[in-house]
């Protein structure tokens, strides 16, 4: 600017040493007024409210008291801050290098495959969504309950097709004459013999798995050499007697009945019950038996993983990150990878390099400024990660979830009102930055 | 070619939001202005003494804005020269609230749930007593609800909206396969979930992932087993959260607790938020047959669920426990004064008018503590019996959580969570309640 002001007056008398004092200031104007609105907007938004965070939180929480760094010891003392900053080191560990490793993964594999753009943007498009937005798609994924969240809804459904379920699979045993427990089996703890009945009472069955057509239960006659019993729904509105077949309860048909030992427990016959309930064993010989449906009636379902509770709630959170954040990777890493020169590569290939050796010795050397960018611009984003955690995690797993940022949202805005530790968190947060921050510059420096 | 296609996308881009903003200011000028408009013309003795302009943020947004907005009308016929903006600020409320009392400039008015946070407001100097209002209060409102705004002495709000949480809300076909009566006693309660539980429908429904519904739980139980000195000396810690009636009202809660007994079992209940403890009673065939929490569920019945308040869902008042007398458990949204003005004081006197509360209660999804409120008013006698059980209560009690600083409500929410993951653990449960209450309490 102020050169090209100098060359206008190159006319006038050799003074050449001392530029000519009216385009001098006239130029310095021109940058006040370009550079006035920026330095407004960053005074207002950024180094005022920089400063009042830092001198306030010196300060009580309700304000009016200087307390020097008690609002920073409490960081050391507050339990949830504590576990808010061990859980940030989880991410910067994870975050970072996976969305790197993963950018890189897709951005050198997008060069091989056909339909690369379309590849690109599926990986692309989730950071086109708030990360709010993406939260809340991702908190309902990860209901626990299959017919709510849609990633156990998947795994129900492949799971569903190797373990077969059972046709009972809420039933309780009905009084203490059953024994076991559904997941193990009910036997009738009474030994029978020839000519015994034996009354097998279920309860608790939900409502999709009660008989269509309700039979109503018979006790079957006892037969001389046979054990008969009946398998029955032993409930009727109000309760009734347990242990009675009485009016208004439906047999349950189709279920398999085993005949066992009572010495030696094993399996000596099975049937099906009739639609009414009952079931018989014939030609029984004399002896002691017993009487048992099988686990596999009862087995129940997958129940699905509690991706939400204390134990998944970080890794599920760091699932949804990266698949937000390996688009950006991936785009800037293809960016790279376009820039650099391809005859290095090709003279690697031709002096006999295989792919891996290319790879390792030739692309990633030269993506590595590249990578760099990646790599801290996820770590910034990742100690300031916020959004994502508010929205995916439930107030019942706030405390284990919980990072830093939430942490200073959580202990100055939502009621709790301790603005001086809040503002102490924040500029925790920001002693965090610093060392990111000078390398960033540093490099900036050094590619000018 | 490219560059220009791509400004024109822009220009279209803008265009069109500025069009959305356009339409969506000029819908909420209208409909305001136009309310106005008419409500003056309808009035004849409007008072044109008083003038200025005044901000209320309130908690209610959505149908319930609405229904504010309706009471703001009446106020506006009454007071033309009165400029009045309502700021529907939800669940931001305390948020935006903090921060301007901190920047040195709140709303004229705002309408608070929890008497805690009034009280903390009023500590710091930030609320302006409504003494000049009082006298009118008391013509309308039982004593116990003034004294939950009193403080030192001073009034500092008036409860505009109730809320009765003494209230159990059941899908009335799974009751009636399961051969149920709504029942009075606790342990008919308890007998009538072991029957539920046979005939193939979880009892309970559970909403533990908004802490809340828990801490009304265990108020209902602990106002009932221990009584409401106790409670009154609980909520403000006079006794510590270890005593003996803690424990019992844990103990007692925890029979609701186990993993058999709620929908979807401990850890899926944890994931539950409080809209979905309501849809899953009343789906079909229904996930749990019994959901507790407070009137304003039969709103949500109406308006999210196929079933309807006397179709398919009904509703019993909570259990008396060891023959306890009928009692109260609620909540309350009450207005408080940021800045003085006489425009402001006549909102708060005309808040505490049966007229204003009628606007709102007519419209339903409202029960007013207002006992000069002439409860025909009410749209349905559901919503009738709520009420008036509210306003007409011996023995009322507020909310206990809502009364406790900040920091140790949150400590009941998560607490009570870990107690639902661990229902033996009664201990280990209030000896960390205490320590959270020791530290909000020095």
């Amino acid at each position: 600017m102020s050169s090209t002001g100098s060359s206008t007056v190159a006319a006038v008398p050799p003074v050449t040493e001392v530029p000519p004092p009216p385009s001098r200031w006239r130029g310095k104007a021109i940058a006040l007024a370009f550079l006035t609105p920026a330095i407004f907007f960053l005074t207002v938004w950024v180094i005022y409210p920089a400063f009042r965070t830092l001198i306030r939180s010196f300060y009580s929480d309700q304000g009016g008291n200087f307390v020097w760094f008690e609002n920073y010891e409490a960081l050391f003392t507050d339990e949830q801050v504590q576990t808010a900053i061990k859980n940030n080191v989880i991410w910067i560990l994870v975050v970072p290098a996976g969305v790197t490793a993963l950018g890189l993964l897709f951005a050198v594999l997008t060069e091989r495959v056909p339909w690369a753009s379309a590849f690109k943007v599926a990986v692309f498009v989730p950071l086109a969504v708030s990360l709010f937005a993406v939260g809340v798609i991702w908190r309902i994924m990860y209901q626990q309950d299959p017919d709510r969240g849609a990633i156990n809804a998947g795994i129900v459904a492949v799971q569903g097709i190797f373990t077969e379920q059972g046709a009972l699979t809420t039933a309780k045993p009905s009084t203490d004459d059953l024994t076991g427990s559904p997941q193990g089996g009910l036997r009738l703890e009474r030994t029978l013999a020839p000519g015994g009945v034996a009354l097998l009472g279920l309860t608790a069955i939900k409502a999709g798995e009660l008989p269509a057509e309700p039979e109503q239960a018979v006790t079957p006659q006892a037969i001389p050499d046979g054990i008969t019993g009946v398998v029955w729904r032993d409930f009727k509105p109000g309760g009734g007697t347990p242990g009675e077949v009485e009016a208004d309860e439906a047999g349950l048909g189709g279920v398999t009945v085993k005949l066992r030992s009572a010495e030696t427990g094993d399996t000596l016959g099975s049937t099906t019950t009739e639609k009414d309930g009952s079931f018989a064993f014939d030609g029984v010989p004399t002896g002691n038996y017993r009487v048992a449906i099988g686990k596999e009636t009862f087995a129940k379902p997958f129940q699905g993983f509690n991706w939400l509770g204390d134990s998944l709630i970080t890794p599920s959170l760091l699932i949804a990150f990266l698949w937000v954040q390996a688009g950006f990777a991936m785009v800037i890493t293809a960016a790279g990878l376009a820039a650099i020169p391809r005859d290095l590569q090709e003279a690697a290939r031709t002096d006999g390099g295989s792919e891996w050796q290319v790879f390792r010795r030739i692309t990633v050397p030269l993506l590595a400024p590249v990578l760099t960018v990646v790599l801290v611009t996820q770590i910034i984003g990742v100690l300031k990660v916020f959004d994502i955690v508010i929205s995916i995690v439930p107030s019942s797993g706030r405390d284990s979830a919980t990072v830093i940022a939430v942490e200073m949202y959580e202990k100055s805005f939502s009621g709790q009102n301790r603005f001086g530790f809040g503002a102490a968190i924040s500029v925790f947060m920001f002693l965090l930055f610093v060392p990111f921050l000078i390398a960033n510059i540093r490099r900036f420096r050094r590619e000018n | 070619m490219r560059k220009h296609r791509l400004l024109l996308l822009l220009a279209l881009l803008v265009g069109a939001l500025s069009l959305l903003a356009a339409g969506c200011g000029g819908g909420d000028d209208e409909s305001d202005e136009g309310a106005a408009g008419t409500t003056e013309a309808a009035t004849t003795e409007a008072e044109e003494s008083i003038s200025g302009s005044i901000r209320i943020a309130g908690l209610w947004t959505g149908g319930e804005g609405d229904s504010f907005k309706a009471v703001l009308d009446g106020y506006r016929a009454k007071y033309p020269d009165v400029t009045v903006t309502y700021q529907p600020a939800g669940e931001d409320l305390p948020t935006i609230l903090a921060t301007g009392v901190e920047g040195g400039n709140p709303p004229d008015l705002a309408s608070l749930s929890s008497p805690g946070v009034i009280k903390d407001f009023a500590e710091r100097g930030a609320l302006q007593p409504i003494d000049f209002a009082t006298e009118g209060i008391l013509e309308n409102y039982s004593q116990s609800f003034v004294d939950l705004t009193t403080f030192d002495g001073k009034t500092y709000g008036v409860v505009f909206k109730g809320a009765n949480k003494s209230t159990v809300w059941y899908n009335t076909q799974a009751f009636e396969d399961a051969g149920v009566e709504p029942p009075t006693t606790w342990d008919e309660f308890l007998e009538a979930g072991e029957t539920l539980k046979a005939s193939g429908v979880t009892p309970y429904s559970i909403g533990a992932a908004d802490g809340w519904t828990l801490t009304d739980l265990f108020e209902n139980v602990y106002l009932r087993t221990a009584g409401p000195e106790k409670y009154d000396q609980l909520a403000t810690h006079e006794i510590p959260w270890t005593d003996e009636s803690v424990k019992e009202a844990l103990g007692e809660m925890a029979k609701v607790f186990g993993t058999d007994s709620i929908a979807g079992g401990t850890s899926s209940a944890l994931q539950t938020d409080f809209p979905t403890s309501v849809t899953q009673v009343f789906t079909d065939p229904p996930k749990a047959a019994i959901v507790m929490e407070g009137d304003f569920v039969g709103t949500f019945i109406n308006t999210e669920t196929k079933a309807k308040v006397g179709e398919g869902a009904d509703v019993f008042t909570f259990p008396s426990i060891n023959d306890s007398p009928p009692v109260v458990v609620g909540a309350g949204d009450s207005i408080v004064m940021f800045k003085d003005s006489p425009a402001a004081r006549a909102m708060i006197e005309y808040l505490a008018t049966p007229e204003a509360a009628e606007l709102w209660a007519k419209r339903g999804g409202f029960s007013s503590p207002n006992k000069s409120l002439d409860d025909s008013v009410y749209p349905d006698d559901t919503t009738r019996k709520l009420a008036s059980e509210l306003a007409q209560a011996e023995t009322f009690r507020f909310d206990l959580s809502d009364l406790q600083p900040a920091a140790l409500n949150d400590a009941l929410f998560t607490e009570l969570a870990n107690f639902v993951k661990n229902p033996a653990d009664i201990d280990g449960v209030s000896s960390k309640l205490e320590a959270a209450a020791v530290k909000a309490y020095k």
